[in-house]
């Protein structure tokens, strides 16, 4: 059969705009080449940076930004789209190659309604009449199990949710019934429970319409599930290509295999419950509009063990850990630190009880003051709480240091010149500076790449052995709780559902919510997903 | 505004989602209400808490204690200031401002018409300068930093640092004096022609333009560019539509309330460009009664006349406002 | 910073202020004449002696320039200063307090800033006693409410940083947070609408002279002397101009540096500078 998207050496080039230098061109995807038949699903996998957002655009010959591409050819049909006109490429978007965004919420014009933006491209391009198209439209929110598909092309982009539009999206792109679908990172945003919903209705509307896709991510399990092909990019170049089965069963490269296992991380024994440190009792909080965010939630966390505290956006997990820290005083309830009674507000604490509770932050960029260097972050909790000056305090920073794996030479360096992984480290060892009993850690890796973010847990792990520090970790990731955590809260929507040691909350009889959290995470196994949409109609037929 | 308040709080909540249009604008009327008393207590007691007795600068320093009593109780000075204020604003409400302490005539005889004159000039201003400014704005935005770009932000730059009466002056003495091809001072009375009227006021209109455009066309770029940027615009593009189509169906609609904004915060240098624009061009506008009260002290010709601008200007901002929150799709179709 | 990263437009600037500055300084040493010294005829045009002529009074115009650069940039600056000390001052208080003080504070400022800044000047300016002084604070005050809206958003997107939250739980006071935490990010913004805050106070301040209500003479200042002159323009005499060319140039100088400001301010956000 004949490749119906043929790309030969790519070359993709930008311009970059390094603060206080003049701006240069880079190369940012090194002569990338595949083939897609009609019909089939190539999956590209990457971490940041790896250039596959990019690589998916060339599909529909569009550069993003200062990005253009500089080589190579890219082939629709036998015809090199980076040789077309200006005409001929708009002919060519929107009627044969469509685009899914990783934001539907951004990507979908607020000023029109759904439906009419679904089918404007069909009809710009007279490929059917507006009759037809609705027609179409209203088939495809069908297939695409959108809640009232007869009304639902009359709404406007901000009256549904985020897995709506994103599945609305995902109408727009198979209404003029393209070729050719480039999904970039379409689940990515999505909660865990929302993206398998989003990811059935895609993957049964691809098979419905028989459209070859492009699928972007950088969850190896996701582009297991939907993929034939997959292609594993690394800082713009090929890493590994061949077929689904081979990359999960039998992958050849080093870097594919780390990515397989990062998923696997090894699970660590679950201690015993020790005597708890911090007692949450009977928290109630509600913001200054008065809309209540948590319900009544009782919880421990045990001394130099770990609690994870997971749960989906909106479940109040981020807000508990505010009202640990005293900046969001509860409305009823109190927390026991030590067996003493803390301050309701932070303002009220003293030095010392603010010194044993640290907290670490999902996004170290802005944690960290873009204008002190990393001796001066790190150095001031140490003078702040131990009176540490000069030559003292510098020894100790140093220590610190090497403590979190990373080397003296960071000491004048200022956090814009780290990457993201050594900003993480460089906000634990601020932490750590203060000895802490217990660190707050508020998604501490899910803005980072899956290698990485594996760094990250063991160097905490290692800690925690040595300091006996406690953890409370907040994380959305049920394949971090199963790694790392001793207890385990499961929130939902600001109630706390499930609280217990791991061995009892993670194993049956579940609560039924975390039977759901922990049957939607996807697994690194072909067919994980038919399998889990099977099991679920077998459910609710016996209901 | 106190209406709203005591109708709107109990049932608040449910009637903000329910119709958060119409919330909305009560609450902007109400606003636009509440600073424009907050205003006239500003523009009245400000001028009586302020040091210096009225009647002494009425007489002069010379004056003989007796003379000023005689003038305070003449002007009602010796009563109560709230009493005063109610009455001033209850009078000025129904258009009476009071005599004039120089001239003794009635303040809102001679207000009337150069008011009239005042917004006809920047009317004049408004509707020219604002489709240029978004003309501009989009040209700048459509050869973003290329020449033309750059022509365009060096020329506004410019103009941004040019004072109004510069730019008069030049206009005067190149177009009335050395070519002859405009009339200087440009003067407006009863029964001119409309032709004429608007040939009198073509240099003042023209410097006007000049001021407002360089600022509001800068922000149009800027409100512009935000736009065009947003992923909504990328998603049009992908869709394979034509440029001109991106923008009029995509772009267009949802500029409508930054540029009108935009419009809005520039109303300001309209109001003040006015009034030195009439006093270079010798115009008999509001701005011109004004500056000439404030040089012999005419206490209730500057109160009216800073009533008067501050009203206008800030229900200018209030129609933008409304103009933009009924451009919000948000608002327009609630959950 | 290198200096030749500095564009040609901005180094255009910069030696354009240094020179208005030069001037201000050593006037008595540059000027050909006395500031209010009557030395020929009315409205003379420009020869070797009188460089730029005379004026409406038969003073030298261009002694005058000289002296007059000095009232002007002084006031200017003088009123800058102190508007941005008061803007910043209580912006950043607003910004770092929230709550009662952030509301009462910026709701005065949202109510001063219902006036037209002209139109406020001009009433309040009818009561005061004509006085330098009195003229600064005046200019300042009502300066200061448009440092003060951006001051404050300009903190509140610091402060609302998570390093300041964890500067805050780490118990540090509101005199750390606001100089060591929230000021040095903050630096970039604030010097570019310093310079804008200082060219409207020289447009400001010259308009005010024009209108008469800025400074008396026969004290020299550039706005004073466009009024001064004025009457000239109808027989074709652009002495007038001259001044108003020197307030145009001086204000476009400083423009172009704050532009360029601006620019990489918005380039060390990480943002590609044209916004």
């Amino acid at each position: 059969m004949a490749n119906m998207l043929s790309v030969r050496n790519l070359r993709i080039g930008a311009t970059v705009y390094p603060p206080g230098e003049a701006p240069k061109d880079i190369e940012i995807v090194h002569g990338v080449s595949f083939d897609l038949e009609r019909g089939k699903v190539l999956g590209l996998i990457g971490e940041s940076g790896a250039g596959k957002s990019t690589i998916g655009l060339s599909a529909l010959a569009y550069g993003r930004g200062g990005v253009r591409i500089t080589g190579g050819e890219v082939l629709l049909d036998g015809e090199d789209l980076l040789k077309a006109d200006k005409k001929g490429i708009r002919q060519i978007r929107g009627a044969r190659v469509c685009y899914v965004a990783q934001s539907a919420a951004a990507a979908f014009n607020p000023a029109h309604k759904l439906g009419d933006q679904v089918i404007e491209a069909t009809l710009e391009h007279g490929l059917m009449t507006r009759e037809e198209a609705r027609a179409r439209a209203l088939y495809l929110f069908n297939i695409l199990g959108l809640p009232d598909p007869d009304n639902f092309g009359d709404r406007y982009p901000h009256q549904v949710s985020g897995g709506q539009l994103q599945r609305a999206m995902t109408a727009m792109a198979l209404c003029s019934n393209p070729e050719l679908i480039v999904f970039d990172e379409p689940t990515t945003a999505l909660d865990v429970t929302t993206q398998i919903d989003v990811l059935a209705a895609i993957k049964n509307a691809i098979e419905e319409t028989d459209t070859a896709a492009l699928y972007i991510t950088h969850d190896l399990a996701v582009v297991a599930q939907i993929s034939d092909d997959i292609m594993v990019l690394r800082n713009g170049e090929t890493v590994e290509y061949g077929p689904v089965q081979q990359i999960i069963e039998a992958p050849q490269e080093d870097y594919t295999k780390a990515l397989i296992s990062v998923r696997q991380t090894k699970q660590r024994e679950a201690r015993d419950q020790s005597q708890a440190l911090l007692s949450v009792n009977n928290v109630s909080a509600s913001y200054g509009n008065g809309f209540k965010v948590l319900h009544d939630i009782s919880l421990h966390v045990p001394r130099g063990q770990t609690l994870a505290v997971v749960g989906e956006s909106g479940s109040g997990k981020s807000t508990l850990a505010r009202v640990i820290t005293g900046l969001l005083p509860p409305t009823d309830g109190s927390i026991t630190f030590a067996d003493e009674d803390l301050p309701a507000q932070h303002k009220k604490r003293t030095r010392d009880q603010m010194r044993r509770i640290q907290l670490i932050y999902q996004m170290a960029d802005t944690a960290m003051n873009p204008r002190q260097t990393v001796g001066q972050i790190i150095g001031r909790s140490l003078t702040f709480y131990f009176g540490l000056r000069g030559r003292k305090k510098k020894e100790r920073v140093q220590e610190l240091l090497d403590e979190i794996e990373m080397g003296s030479g960071f000491y004048d360096r200022y956090p814009a010149e780290l990457s993201g992984g050594q900003k993480q480290r460089v906000a634990i060892a601020r932490a750590l500076a203060a000895e802490p009993e217990l660190i707050l850690c508020d998604e501490p890796t899910s803005a980072l790449d899956p290698l990485v973010a594996e760094g990250i847990l063991d160097l905490l792990m290692r800690l925690q052995a040595e300091t006996k520090v406690s953890y409370l970790f907040i994380t959305h990731d049920i394949a971090i709780v199963r790694a790392i955590a001793d207890s385990v809260a499961v929130m939902l929507q600001g109630r706390l559902v499930d609280f217990g040691p791991r061995s009892s909350v993670l194993s049956p009889p579940f609560d039924d919510y975390t039977d759901l959290l922990l049957k939607s995470v996807p697994e690194m196994e072909l067919g994980w997903l038919e399998k889990v949409l099977a099991t679920r109609r077998m459910e609710s037929a016996g209901n | 505004m106190n209406t709203v308040m005591e109708d709107g709080k109990p049932r608040r909540r449910p009637l903000k989602q329910r119709y958060p249009l119409t919330v909305l604008i009560l609450q902007r009327l109400g606003l636009s209400a509440g600073l424009l008393l907050a205003v006239s207590i500003l523009i009245f007691g400000g001028v009586e808490a302020l040091p210096g007795d009225f009647a002494q600068t009425y007489l002069g320093q010379s004056a003989t204690p007796q003379a000023i009593a005689n003038i305070r109780s003449q002007l009602g000075l010796e009563r109560p200031v709230t009493t005063r204020y109610f009455e001033w604003l209850g009078n000025a409400v129904q258009g009476d401002f009071g005599k004039s302490w120089a001239s003794g005539n009635s303040v809102s005889e001679q207000i009337g018409k150069r008011l009239g004159n005042s917004l006809f000039l920047a009317f004049c201003a408004a509707i020219i300068s604002v489709p240029l400014a978004v003309g501009l704005g989009m040209l700048a935005v459509h050869f973003r930093n290329r020449v033309p770009d750059r022509i365009i932000n060096i020329i506004s730059l410019a103009a941004i640092s040019l004072p109004e009466f510069f730019i008069g002056y030049l206009l005067i003495l190149f177009f009335s004096v050395k070519f002859g091809v405009a009339s200087f001072p440009a003067t407006v009375y009863d029964g001119m022609s409309f032709a004429d009227r608007l040939s009198a006021i073509a240099l003042p209109t023209i410097t006007l333009v000049f001021v407002v455009l360089a600022h509001m066309m800068r922000m149009t770029r800027a409100a512009i560019i935000s736009v065009m940027s947003s992923a909504y615009m990328e998603t049009a593009e992908l869709k394979g539509l034509g440029a001109f189509k991106t923008i009029i169906r995509h772009a267009a609609p949802n500029a409508i309330a930054p540029i009108v904004n935009v419009v809005a915060l520039n109303l300001a240098y309209l109001v003040v460009g006015v009034v030195v624009v009439e006093v270079v061009f010798v115009y008999p506008g509001m701005g011109q009664y004004m500056v000439d009260a404030v040089t012999v002290r005419d206490m209730p010709v500057v109160q009216a006349c800073g009533l008067i601008f501050a009203a206008v200007y800030i229900l200018l901002n209030m129609v933008a406002d409304l103009i933009a929150i009924v451009a919000n799709p948000k608002l327009r179709h609630p959950r | 910073m290198r200096l030749r990263e500095i564009p040609i437009t901005a180094w255009i600037g910069i030696i354009g202020i240094l020179l208005a500055f030069g001037c201000a300084i050593f006037a008595p040493l540059l000027a050909p004449y006395g500031e209010r010294e009557i030395v020929g005829d009315v409205w003379l045009a420009a020869d070797a002696h009188f460089l730029l002529g005379t004026d409406n009074l038969g003073r030298d115009l261009l002694s005058r320039l000289i002296y007059g650069a000095r009232t002007t940039l002084f006031v200017a600056l003088a009123a800058s200063v102190l508007s941005f000390s008061i803007g910043i001052f209580l912006s950043f208080t607003a910004a770092v307090s929230r709550g009662i003080i952030d509301q009462g504070l910026s709701r005065f400022n949202d109510l001063m800033m219902s006036i037209p800044t002209l139109i406020f000047a001009l009433v309040v300016l009818a009561v005061l006693p004509q006085n330098l002084w009195i003229l600064i604070a005046v200019m300042a005050v009502l300066d200061s409410t448009r440092v003060y809206r951006l001051g404050r958003a300009v903190a509140l997107d610091v402060a609302v940083m998570e390093f300041v939250e964890a500067a805050k739980l780490r118990g540090e006071g509101k005199m750390w947070i606001i100089f060591r935490e929230i000021l040095p990010n903050t630096l970039s913004p604030l010097l570019a609408e310093f310079g804008l805050r200082f060219a409207f106070s020289i447009l400001f301040l010259s308009t005010l002279s024009f209108l008469g209500l800025g400074i008396q003479p026969p004290a020299a200042d550039w706005g004073g002397m466009v009024k001064d002159n004025k009457d000239g323009i109808i027989f074709g005499i652009s002495a007038a101009l001259i001044p108003g060319g020197a307030i145009a140039t001086l204000a476009i100088c400083v423009n172009m540096v704050v532009d360029w400001l601006l620019k990489r301010t918005s380039s060390l956000k990480g943002g590609r500078g044209d916004g």
